[in-house]
Formats: C-alpha cells, structure tokens, sequence
C-alpha cells in the first residue's frame, strides 16, 4: 500500500523526493524541505492521508544538515502509515508550516520549536508551549546542558 | 510569661498562658491546602483518606489556600509550576507553614535537570522536611506530628500579631 502512495508521489513530485528507506514494514521517505506543504497537501488530498499523528525534531548534532523534522502520517480509511522526513540546516533552522494541511501540526510545530528550536514560516501562533514564556534557548537540542545553562555540567560521580 | 501553675477557679474556669493556648489552638486544627504535584500527592490523599485519617488529628484538606495554614509541597517542583505555588502560597493567611514531602520537593530528587527546581527550599521557607520516594503515609504523619511540635514551641507569636512585642526566638 505505501509503495503504490511512494511510487505516485515519486510521479508527481519526482525531483522532491530525495530518498526512500523501507523497513520492517514501514515506509519513510525524505522530501525537499522546500516543497513540504505541497508534499503533504498533496498526501492528505490525493493519497488519503488525513490524519497526521506525529510532528517532531530531530537534532543529529554534528551532522549536516544538523536537524530533521520528521512527519508521521497515517490513512484512517486503508490504516496505512507513512513517515515523512525533510532536513533541516543549522544555521537559521525554518521550515513552513503544514498546519494548514493538518490543524494538530499547529501544537506539534510550537512544541518542535520550543524545544528544538526549529522556526517555521507563516505559523499563525508560534510561541512556547511547554517552557516557560520567558525561557532563552531550547532545552532537547543535544548541545544544550542538560542540568540548565547556569550550572556547572555534570562531570558523573565522584565517589 | 504566663501564669506560674494552671489551675481552677471554680467550675469552668482555667487558667492558662496565651502562648499556649493560642500554640494548642493553632497546631490541633492545620488545615493544610490541597494541593498535590506528582505521585507524593497520592501518598498525601491516603494519609487523609480512612486508613490514615489525618482528620482524627484535626488536619482537614481544604480547598481554598485561603482557608489553609499549611502547604504541603507534595512533588517534583518545574520552573514552570512555580508561580503557581507562590500565588497559592501568598494567598495563604498567617501564620503559614511548609512542608516539602518527598526528596523531589526537598531537593529535586532524580530530576536534576534544567526543567526542575533543586528544592523547593530555593523559593519557600520550609518547616519540615519529609523524606522518602514517595514518603509513606506514616512518614507525612510523623512530619505533621513535627510541624505540631514546632508551633506548641513558638512564643508571642500572637502578641507579635495585633501589635504587642516581638515573637521570641528560643532557639
């Protein structure tokens, strides 16, 4: 099922579609992150898949690109699932925002950005949603310190 | 302070100092605030609850911190909860009390991360610390019996109230 969605999306975004990975049974393909809203305006009109039941950040420091924002898509009516993936550089993170494809993205993407800090473009409200309103920085990014940026790091036990 | 010997004058009469009466009046009804934050606040609700039963010793949960004369700071304390806690701890009338129950809320317990504050000491004066992850109902009971202990020991505090002396400190 999602080798026919991936084949009809290579056909009609052909150029986009940057790689395609299957395993175990799901399927995960990576888009140009410039045409993400047509992507997936195109999955959810035109392959059905119109609930999206995951947005995240992913931070592989060290890598370039550095960030990833993954989209899990899943087709109620067939029970089908796709991953979507689009990399992210780490200078000046953005991204446009599909929550106008999917109303659910509008949290997920407040969510991405407060704590990956991953902008995206034309979002209608993008403020924190789990930090503090007043927080500086974005704590799940892997270079950030974990016990909080005024302390000394964690050097392990010392007894 | 005081009068030297308690004793009565007739039927219905006794004689006693102000300190203690006010001290006896004010640990025998601690109204703590409900108020739970994590999995302590369970541990809280079955100290209250009938096998416990904190209401035998006169402490009552009530529902309004303006009712409440003791919080107790029953969980892992977030940066982001902590306005919360200062608005209900301010609305409290005097004299007011803490309790930190549980080692999240003495000292940030497993969570020492960016997200948690380090013991609710940091923002709060704390009266009695309980310990434990989570604290049973009999360790929360023995805190309360302390907390009991330390106000039957506070002097002039009422004084100290509408405007006669100072409290003293018998350290």
């Amino acid at each position: 099922m999602s080798k026919q969605v991936v084949e009809k999306l290579k056909g009609k975004f052909g150029a986009s579609v940057l790689a395609e990975v299957e395993h175990r049974g799901e399927t995960t393909v990576t888009v140009e992150a410039g045409e993400i809203v047509e992507i997936c305006t195109y999955l959810r009109d035109d392959c059905g898949f119109n609930f999206l039941s995951d947005l995240c950040g992913v931070d592989y420091l060290g890598r370039t690109p550095r960030f990833e924002v993954v989209y899990n898509l899943y087709n109620i009516s067939t029970k089908s699932r796709l991953r979507v993936k689009i990399l992210v550089a780490e200078q000046d993170p953005r991204v446009d925002t599909v929550s106008g494809v999917w109303s659910t993205a509008n949290w997920h993407e407040r969510e991405c950005w407060d704590l990956m800090g991953i902008s995206f473009n034309n979002h209608p409200d993008l403020r924190r949603i789990l930090l503090p309103e007043d927080w500086q920085g974005h704590p799940l990014r892997k270079d950030y310190p974990v016990q909080g940026p005024d302390r000394e790091p964690y050097q392990g036990r010392l007894s | 302070m005081g009068v030297e010997q308690t004793k009565t004058l007739g039927n219905g009469f006794v004689t006693t100092s102000l300190d203690k009466l006010v001290n006896w009046s004010r640990a025998k009804s601690l109204w703590p605030m409900t108020f739970g934050l994590a999995c302590c606040a369970i541990e809280m609700m079955a100290a209250g609850a009938a096998r416990f039963d904190l209401d035998r010793m006169g402490i009552l949960f009530r529902a309004s911190s303006r009712h409440a004369d003791v919080i107790l700071i029953a969980g892992t304390v977030t940066k982001k909860m902590m306005p919360v806690i200062r608005t209900v701890y301010e609305q409290m009338p005097e004299p007011k009390y803490v309790i930190a129950m549980g080692a999240c809320a003495s000292s940030g317990g497993i969570f020492d991360t960016y997200s948690v504050i380090q013991g609710i000491d940091e923002e709060l004066p704390v009266d009695v610390y309980v310990p434990g992850c989570p604290p049973r109902p009999e360790g929360l009971l023995y805190g309360l019996m302390k907390l009991q202990e330390k106000i039957m020991k506070e002097r002039n505090s009422f004084g100290a109230a509408i405007g006669v002396g100072e409290v003293v400190n018998e350290a």
